[in-house]
């Protein structure tokens, strides 16, 4: 639990706005490159009577490789070249081009898009046709993903972002766009975490939280809240609707990385429960190009455990049954590479499937209405009882 | 058609009548001879006049078959004219029927004088019952039936205008038949110089304006020829079984035939359960003042209300032979027949002789063998077989290795007039025709063509109509009973991309046409409506609808083919155009220069793709022709300009204007 203080984050925007502009000027050229380059590799095959192809890392559990050394699930070397004289490839071959045409007009006007903002831009009538361009939003979406990993560039620099999806509270001052953002002084509400934290966009100020208690869901983030924990505990308290989107992971590994605080998670027992945990530690497949700085290796997972049940002497009522999906997925999660040699993990899966039942954080209310936050979490951080 | 008379047996009679009071004596005196036209008379339905609507229709069908078979014997190419007049136009709308006149008018040899009474005015009487030659008519019921109909319902004579010398004049007879004598009474008997009636040229506006251009019953087409005129009650209603069908197939079995058709100024509603014809088997409607262009195949076409089925080959069928009876083919009563028969002609005949004289394929050494195997000699005299005898050489036919019965009596319609019947009367892409080669059943020789067109403005979504033919003659009613119906369901056409439930018809946009040519047709019934089953016909029939399912398959696989790869060139071109604009608005390269490139690349790669796979999965060349029996119409011919005024669903399938149907 170092207390780190802010380096990079006690700038103000202001302070260094020439310099970051500079910097994103640099990367913006970049990626301006990488896409001409594209569209060049394209347009030379072409003329030259040779089939145009683009070529995108495959995004597959295949293509997905666990290292081991580093902690965190990274993207393999595969490849597959996107054909335009190909059926079943020609309309996205044609949306890829689209979508880069667009964010090289995004990069010139210095602007950024939503991914449905995305989706609206390249949304057109198929010349000629009845035929639109994108189906549906995650038919972009997809696009889009396939463009960060073919030009090697993250969304933030295609200027995309996601909508917003998470929350922050605690002691901590950042900086966001320029603006002072106290997370002392955020009401109930709290902040909303934007889909984009990267240094040039977001510094760290002023930091007196020796942890992040980062939980599952905005209902019991409120009544952690509500009981102001981070006051009691000197913590920052997140959560990220569920799955967190990239920017509350991204936001989470540089507290954990550049200010040196432990995350703790506090989420549901049951596979999607530890389904989060392992995407938030490791990295999940579909965005394993990003492990590299999403994955926080060192999170812990501190509840709700399997044991909980008998521990906390909770009453029948909070057991949901599991279902088959839940069993299979169980299963499946216990077969990860980096649970499986997880004595812990491999006992906690096993503990839930021999409970038959899962858990939800809000089941502790049975017990008080701040039992969570007065007891239980207390308690573990004290016991120093957690699975990482 | 043995005579029926009333021969009572009288030991059965006495045995159980006596609790009704009737004697053996008292029965006697009611018991007569029967004559066949009474017994008609009051059995019609055995002859196709059964109700209104089929009486017109087989009043129809006699004559033209008539006029048909007496064109073609002569060497004449037919040119027939068939005019129906409606003589009660004002009768209520209601009305289930009305007085109708039917008049067919040929070219053909004409009848001399004499023989008019015989034909037209007795039952069973005529040329063909007792011979075996292809021919459409058989029995020699037909138009004498047909006459006593017309009597029966209106008792107006029968009207006939008949011609047998260029160089003289027509007769004009009228004549009635005594059903009770079986034969005919002459009312008007006359020599004129009005031959073609000058008053048919006239009867409705459409013949009047046909008949000016000389294209209609025009003196100089029939310098000889007949005329005959029924009057009866009738109903005349489109549809299934109508006249209009048998017309329209008759032309398309029929492509060396002329036939113009007035129908009546009005037809019944269709307040009965007919069905309708399926649509795609109808007629271009081609304004008169443009006749179709001489290049162009011959297609039906209607103007004014008349329709003409033009003549599409210039050729008569070859003329048959007839032969005599194979020994394989009769039953052991035929062979008493034939003996007495020979005893009677040929008084004191040998066996020896009867069997080389009456039947085919009988060599002088086969009818040794066959004496001997009975214990006869070759002087044995027919007079001295005895019936014994007689079963035993009834027993050596069924025994004997023979060859089979000799062919060249038949006379098939042929691959090409298939093709070009077919042409003319359905609009569709695809024909294909197949003519097996002779066969035999029961000692009589047979041969099977078959036809099929598909797709063009047939519809998808039906079941195939089947259109039979018995020595080419439409057979328009009990299609299930029909050995060939069978043939049809048989087949599976699945391997040919067609679609069937099990045991029915398959379903497409298809019509498939059955011929049977034989110098005796088995039909089911007297009414000569199916074809019955037996196996070699089955078999046979089965043959040539695999051989048409065969090109179709070939034709409907290549054509799926090239709509895949079409398909497939659709996809690319449609995206090359904003990859180009999109790479353009990215690094500025020519966007025309660019789409012109990615263009060619599309095509050539589709056109790799284009290149047809036969079934060994070789490259087949595209300028390999087409296969024999085969046409394929790319563009349906002529589209009507107006039609679509005339006809009020014309919109229909793909939004093609359709052509007006007279059904």
């Amino acid at each position: 639990m170092a207390k780190k203080a802010t380096s990079g984050g006690t700038k103000t925007a202001r302070d260094t706005g020439g310099r970051t502009n500079a910097r994103i000027k640099a990367r913006d050229a970049e990626t301006q490159s990488k896409i001409v380059t594209l569209a060049d590799n394209v347009a030379k095959r072409a003329l030259s009577g040779a089939e145009p192809v683009i070529t995108v890392p495959t995004r597959t559990k295949s293509n997905t490789e666990w290292n081991a050394k580093k902690g965190i699930l990274q993207m393999g070397k595969g490849a597959q070249e996107r054909q335009l004289f190909n059926l079943s490839q020609a309309k996205s071959f044609m949306q890829t081009m689209l979508h880069s045409s667009s964010i090289k007009d995004l990069i010139a006007a210095e602007k950024t898009l939503s991914l449905r903002g995305m989706f609206y831009k390249g949304l057109h009538t198929v010349a000629g046709t009845k035929e639109k361009t994108f189906q549906d939003q995650d038919e972009s979406d997809g696009i889009l993903e396939d463009l960060e990993v073919s030009l090697g560039a993250l969304r933030e620099e295609l200027h995309i972002f996601a909508k917003k999806a998470g929350t922050i509270v605690g002691n901590i001052t950042l900086v966001d766009s320029g603006d002072e953002i106290d997370c002392r002084r955020m009401g109930s509400g709290g902040y909303a975490i934007p889909s984009i934290v990267e240094s040039d966009i977001m510094q760290f100020k002023k930091c007196d939280a020796k942890f992040v208690l980062h939980v599952e869901k905005n209902t019991v983030w409120s009544r952690f809240n509500e009981d102001r924990f981070w006051e009691k505990h000197n913590c920052i308290l997140t959560e990220g609707g569920g799955q967190p989107p990239r920017g509350v992971r991204r936001l989470l590994r540089r507290l954990n990385e550049e200010l040196g605080l432990p995350i703790y998670c506090l989420l549901d027992c049951d596979p999607w429960g530890h389904y989060i945990y392992s995407v938030m530690k490791q990295g999940s497949i579909s965005l394993a190009f990003e492990s590299e700085r999403l994955a926080i290796p060192s999170a812990k997972f501190i509840g709700i455990r399997a044991k909980d049940y008998y521990e906390c002497e909770l009453t029948d009522d909070v057991q949901i049954a599991l279902n088959d999906t839940d069993i299979k997925r169980a299963k499946e999660i216990a077969a990860y590479p980096w649970f499986e040699k997880h004595k812990g993990w491999q006992r906690e899966i096993d503990a839930m499937l021999k409970n038959g039942f899962k858990m939800e954080v809000e089941s502790l209310i049975t017990k008080d209405i701040s039992y969570v936050t007065e007891e239980y979490v207390p308690e573990r951080l004290r016991k120093r009882d957690w699975l990482d | 058609m043995t005579p029926v008379t009333a021969s009572p047996d009288p030991a059965k009679t006495r045995s159980k009548t006596s609790t009704r009071g009737a004697t053996a004596e008292e029965m006697a005196t009611r018991q007569r001879d029967i004559s066949v036209s009474e017994f008609f008379a009051k059995n019609r339905h055995l002859l196709g006049f059964d109700n209104p609507r089929k009486a017109l229709l087989t009043t129809v069908k006699e004559a033209v078959d008539n006029s048909l078979d007496a064109c073609e014997e002569a060497g004449i190419l037919p040119d027939l004219a068939v005019i129906i007049e409606d003589l009660q136009p004002d009768r209520p709308a209601t009305a289930k029927s009305s007085r109708y006149r039917v008049t067919i008018v040929d070219n053909g040899p004409g009848i001399v004088r004499k023989q008019v009474e015989n034909i037209f005015g007795r039952l069973l009487y005529g040329s063909k019952f007792h011979r075996l030659k292809m021919s459409r008519g058989q029995q020699g019921i037909g138009i004498s039936a047909a006459g006593m109909y017309g009597l029966i319902t209106t008792g107006r004579p029968m009207l006939i205008y008949t011609k047998p010398k260029a160089s003289q004049p027509a007769h004009h007879i009228e004549l009635a038949m005594n059903t009770k004598t079986n034969r005919a009474e002459v009312t008007i008997d006359e020599e004129t110089q009005d031959f073609p009636p000058q008053r048919l040229r006239a009867v409705s506006p459409g013949a009047r304006q046909l008949a000016s251009e000389g294209a209609f019953l025009a003196p100089t087409d029939f310098k000889t020829g007949t005329s005959v005129s029924i009057e009866l009650e009738g109903r005349y209603q489109k549809g299934r079984g109508s006249v209009d069908e048998f017309l329209e197939l008759t032309a398309i079995a029929n492509p060396h035939a002329r036939i113009v058709f007035v129908p009546p100024s009005r037809s019944s509603a269709d307040e009965e359960d007919v069905l309708p014809l399926p649509k795609g088997l109808q007629r271009g409607a081609e304004s008169a003042a443009t006749p179709v262009p001489p290049a162009a195949p011959a297609v039906t076409t209607e103007s004014n209300g008349v329709t003409i089925f033009p003549r599409a080959v210039h050729e008569l069928p070859p003329e048959t032979k007839e032969i005599q009876p194979h020994p394989k083919g009769i039953e052991l009563g035929i062979l008493l027949q034939m003996l007495k028969d020979y005893e009677a002609t040929e008084k004191g005949g040998t066996l020896f002789q009867f069997l080389q004289d009456r039947f085919c394929r009988i060599s002088a050494a086969t009818a040794s063998s066959m004496c001997s195997a009975i214990k006869v000699t070759s002087r044995t005299k027919v007079a001295d077989i005895e019936p014994r005898q007689a079963e035993a050489l009834f027993k050596q036919f069924e025994d004997a290795k023979l060859p089979p019965p000799p062919t060249d009596c038949l006379a098939p319609i042929g691959v090409r007039q298939l093709l070009a019947g077919m042409l003319k009367g359905v609009r569709a892409e695809f024909y294909a025709a197949s003519s097996r080669e002779a066969e035999v059943y029961r000692g009589r020789p047979f041969q099977i063509e078959a036809a099929i067109a598909f797709g063009g403005e047939l519809p998808g979504d039906e079941t195939a109509r089947v259109i039979r033919f018995a020595n080419r003659v439409p057979l328009l009613f009990q299609q299930s009973a029909c050995s060939s119906f069978k043939a049809v369901t048989e087949t599976a056409w699945k391997n040919y991309n067609l679609s069937q439930p099990k045991g029915s018809l398959p379903v497409g946009p298809l019509v498939i046409m059955i011929h049977m040519a034989s110098v005796w047709v088995p039909f089911t019934s007297e009414s000569k409506e199916a074809i019955a089953d037996y196996d070699e016909i089955r078999k046979e029939m089965k043959l040539a609808l695999m051989e048409c399912g065969r090109k179709l398959g070939t034709y409907l696989r290549k054509r799926q083919k090239m709509r895949r790869e079409s398909e497939r060139r659709d996809v690319f071109e449609r995206y090359i155009g904003e990859i180009a604009k999109a790479i353009n608005a990215i690094n500025g390269t020519d966007a025309k220069k660019l789409y012109d490139k990615l263009l060619e690349q599309a095509r050539q790669r589709t056109a790799v793709a284009d290149q047809q796979l036969d079934e060994d999965g070789k490259i087949v060349r595209d300028e390999e022709p087409d296969p024999d029996g085969v046409i394929i119409v790319t563009q349906p011919s002529t589209p009507v300009p107006g039609a679509a005024a005339i006809d009020g669903d014309a919109k229909r399938r793909g939004g093609k204007t359709e052509t007006p149907s007279l059904f």
